[in-house]
């Protein structure tokens, strides 16, 4: 990992929309008054989501101006997590777990698919600009190794063959089915559940 | 009091105090990079671990509160393996580079490396590079070097109160920068670099001048402002190579302005170092004798009513009290001025001129008022203190008239004198709380005193607090601004006009001779005046003069300046005039022994006892009923301050005008050179 880069290319303004600038007040309302500071993640966070999730300058300065904190507050906190995207990202943007479970289930042919089909480097656009790819530290589902996140879905326990598909229909903007790609539900062993039966919601 | 065993050693100290403080106490030195005494705990750099019993592990004795029967070990195995093991993550990213570094010799790095540091280095892969930041003409970054201390950080975010510098992405990654990497808009940006314990921020003007072991200290006094911080003039032969600041807690605590730092290049160019004389509108060097004879022959066939005297901003007192001898005994004429404007002045006590609740004082305020004052141009560390008591005690700060942005919030309101009038006629609700606050401080700047109404609203204001017991013998809250270094000095001789008509008739082109003394900041057009201009620089002075005779600049004679609080310092010779300039108030002692023989100083000891000996007396106020007190509605404005161009020291410095061209932004054209 190394530090992220910022944008080039900026938009010059960035306003909340009605429905996030009622979300926003409604966050700030979460923490004490006096304290109204401690938003500015959940504020990045709803900034990323309304501009095709990634954060311009101008949304760290409309954040910083809304929280009354100073721009530097807030560029510290939005380069320090993974989690902002601060240049533009693709329509589809995929994140490939590289820690190490994923990584001895075989992570790395999944981003050389990506490498592929994708780009020759991560964060860069596809062909027809509406996909991108990173690697990224353990996303916490282990259990169905290997795995990638695109935008909000899981696709779990995939292998080279069924990513390279999915990867191609994303290509064509088209939406692929998120989930197990060995037919397992949620976390549950792969042909179904043996034990606990009893249990309704085990 | 808390009892506590440090290495052995009982002592006592304090509630509230951390174990590195406490360590201080009993003796023990402790190694830190991070921590700072005027700056919040970070706990960061982890060189301050010590060793405290029931501990299991090591502490950071820098964020650890004393507690009650510990017992401290700084000298034992286990620190020393600890500190042995931070110090060599610190140095694992750190290059190797200080045979070119401008910290060498001063860094603390360097200094601790040699007691806590192994000889080899362990860590065999590639060194973290880090790419330099800008951080505007005063700051040189050179940012693998860091070691993410965050003094500069919290020393922006605190002390300056412009939180423009962080630390961004994380781990390895961390890098410090300024928000985009701007120039920071602060007037105290450049003690980032005596705050930088390695060599990542840098003195850019004063990069790669010299080592600071060549350098020859003097402390000294700073003339910028009439603070008066304190500071050490470090010169290399006679060239004054840079200024830092001396710890004085009364005054500047540990820093200074940018412009008492970098103002001293100016002491390099435009210097005057031979007698000039005017002869069609070309100057011609002339010897000293030479010049001292043209000017025995002026003085001699000008009537003693048509000469005047103006004094400068920049003027020790020595050279004044020289000044007022020689009008008042040899030349006879009563025409001498100090100020710049008939500024409305009561020297019937040092009171009515002095910052009365001292520096000091503005750290227990309550309640701040400022009338026609911009503090953060006109005295900046003093800004600096009044935002220290804004942190500290949450103080109200109202201003009349919007001044921008002060680096803390205050409360506007009309700029106009009928505001001042309601609060001495107790109409309104600031009259209110000023008689609830304890420690109120109410300050005026000279520009509120230039006003038509000034006697009014100065005398008046006076009145309202000590009728409200605001001046008593423990607090006076009346407090005037000045903006020159020599202007509390100037009113402590005397040196103002007795018939408050000197400028005006300069104006009007009444006098045939005019000596101006280090006067460089006028606005008079010249007819058929002959000029004297004494000082060190050639710059408006000099330029309309007919006769420039060569004088030294603060850092090269000794002499006395009395700072905004009234408090005498003494700003030490740290180099030697130039060419064939002499020290001022040898110049000024020549001129009266052209004259009249008996007149002049043998030496500079007599001066001085002279001096002192007028400062002693009481005063006499001649001045004060010649002004009308009387109320008019008008406008109260601040001075107008060209900050990095104020005095003629700042006007001839490169930097200041670097400075001064980003904060204007003034675009370049590529012809500057």
């Amino acid at each position: 990992m190394s530090i992220k880069k910022i944008s080039k290319e900026q938009p010059d303004k960035f306003e909340f929309s009605d429905e996030n600038l009622n979300l926003a007040k409604k966050i700030v309302l979460n923490y004490p008054t006096g304290k109204k500071k401690s938003a500015v993640m959940a504020l990045l966070y709803l900034a990323q989501k309304q501009n095709n999730n990634w954060i311009p300058l101008a949304a760290m300065k409309y954040i910083a101006k809304y929280l009354e904190i100073s721009y530097i507050n807030v560029y510290e906190v939005a380069t320090f997590y993974s989690m902002y995207n601060l240049a533009p990202v693709g329509k589809y943007f995929i994140q490939i777990c590289t820690t190490t479970p994923c990584m001895i289930r075989g992570a790395y042919k999944l981003v050389d698919v990506c490498k592929k089909n994708i780009s020759e480097k991560e964060k860069e656009f596809s062909g027809n600009k509406n996909c991108s790819w990173t690697e990224v530290e353990c996303l916490g589902a282990c259990i169905s190794a290997p795995m990638a996140q695109i935008n909000d879905d899981y696709y779990e326990d995939l292998n080279a063959k069924q990513f390279e598909i999915i990867i191609k229909d994303i290509l064509k903007d088209k939406k692929p089915k998120a989930g197990s790609y060995r037919g397992r539900v949620n976390s549950e062993p792969e042909k179904n559940r043996q034990t606990l039966l009893e249990t309704k919601n085990a | 009091m808390l009892k506590v065993k440090v290495n052995d050693i009982d002592i006592e100290v304090e509630e509230g105090l951390t174990v590195l403080q406490a360590c201080e106490i009993a003796g023990a030195e402790i190694p830190r990079f991070c921590y700072h005494e005027k700056l919040s705990i970070a706990g960061n750099c982890r060189m301050c671990l010590v060793e405290i019993e029931k501990s299991r592990k090591p502490v950071a004795s820098c964020a650890m509160p004393v507690t009650e029967g510990m017992n401290i070990k700084t000298n034992t195995k286990l620190v020393e393996k600890a500190r042995k093991g931070v110090m060599e993550f610190l140095l694992a990213n750190h290059p190797l580079d200080c045979p070119v570094c401008d910290q060498g010799g001063e860094c603390d790095l360097q200094d601790q490396s040699m007691f806590y540091g192994i000889d080899k280095s362990r860590f065999k892969e590639n060194k973290r590079f880090v790419p330099e930041k800008y951080m505007g003409p005063l700051i040189k970054t050179q940012m693998t070097r860091c070691i993410h201390c965050t003094r500069c950080v919290r020393f922006a975010t605190e002390v300056a109160g412009v939180p423009e510098i962080g630390a961004i992405g994380r781990g390895e990654d961390m890098q410090i920068t300024t928000y985009l990497e701007k120039a920071m808009e602060s007037e105290l940006s450049a003690n980032v670099i005596d705050l930088c314990p390695v060599g990542a921020l840098t003195s850019k003007p004063y990069v790669f001048e010299a080592r600071p072991w060549e350098l020859k200290k003097t402390e000294s006094v700073d003339v910028m402002d009439a603070v008066g911080s304190n500071i050490r003039v470090d010169t290399y032969g006679w060239e004054v190579k840079r200024i830092l600041p001396k710890i004085n807690e009364d005054i500047n605590e540990e820093w200074i302005s940018d412009k008492t730092r970098y103002a001293c290049d100016g002491l390099k160019y435009q210097r005057l170092d031979v007698p000039y004389v005017k002869k069609k509108n070309n100057f011609n060097k002339i010897s000293w004798p030479e010049a001292l004879h043209i000017l025995k022959n002026k003085i001699n066939s000008t009537n003693p009513e048509k000469v005047a005297g103006l004094t400068g901003d920049l003027t020790n007192m020595e050279t004044l009290f020289a000044c007022k001898e020689l009008f008042q005994k040899v030349l006879k004429s009563k025409d001498l001025e100090s100020r710049e404007k008939n500024i409305y002045i009561n020297l019937n006590s040092r009171k009515n001129y002095l910052f009365n609740s001292e520096i000091n004082g503005i750290e227990k305020s309550d309640l701040i008022l400022l009338i026609g004052t911009n503090p953060r141009y006109e005295a900046t560390m003093l800004n600096a203190r009044i935002r220290k008591s804004f942190l500290k005690n949450n103080t109200e700060i109202i201003s009349l008239g919007d001044l921008g942005d002060l680096t803390y919030p205050y409360k506007v309101i009309s700029n106009l004198t009928e505001e001042v009038k309601k609060i001495i006629e107790n109409n309104s609700d600031i009259s209110k709380k000023i008689k609830n606050a304890k420690y109120p401080l109410i300050i005026f700047g000279e520009a509120a005193l230039t006003l038509n109404s000034s006697k009014y609203l100065f005398e008046g204001f006076k009145k309202f607090l000590k009728e409200n017991n605001k001046i008593n013998e423990e607090w006076n809250s009346l407090n005037i601004i000045h903006s020159n270094a020599s202007t509390v000095g100037s009113f402590d001789l005397d040196i103002v006009s007795k018939t408050n008509e000197t400028l005006e008739k300069i104006d009007n082109n009444f006098f045939e001779l005019i000596f101006l003394i280090g006067r460089d900041n006028f606005s008079f057009t010249k007819k058929n005046e002959f000029i004297v201009y004494i000082g060190s620089h050639g710059d408006k002075g000099a330029e309309i003069a007919d006769l420039i005779l060569p004088g030294a600049a603060f850092t090269e004679q000794d002499g006395y300046y009395t700072n905004l609080e009234g408090k005498l310092q003494m700003a030490f010779k740290a180099s030697y005039p130039p060419g064939k300039a002499k020290e001022d108030w040898i110049i000024i002692n020549e001129i009266s022994k052209l004259i009249d023989k008996d007149s002049m100083f043998k030496n500079k000891d007599e001066l001085l006892r002279a001096m002192h000996n007028y400062l002693s007396s009481s005063k006499k106020d001649e001045l004060s009923s010649l002004f009308k007190e009387e109320y008019i509605s008008e406008k109260i404005f601040t001075l107008p301050i060209d900050y990095y161009h104020s005095n003629v020291i700042a006007r001839s410095s490169k930097t200041m005008n670097e400075c001064r061209n980003i904060r204007t932004k003034l675009k370049k054209t590529g012809t500057e050179g």
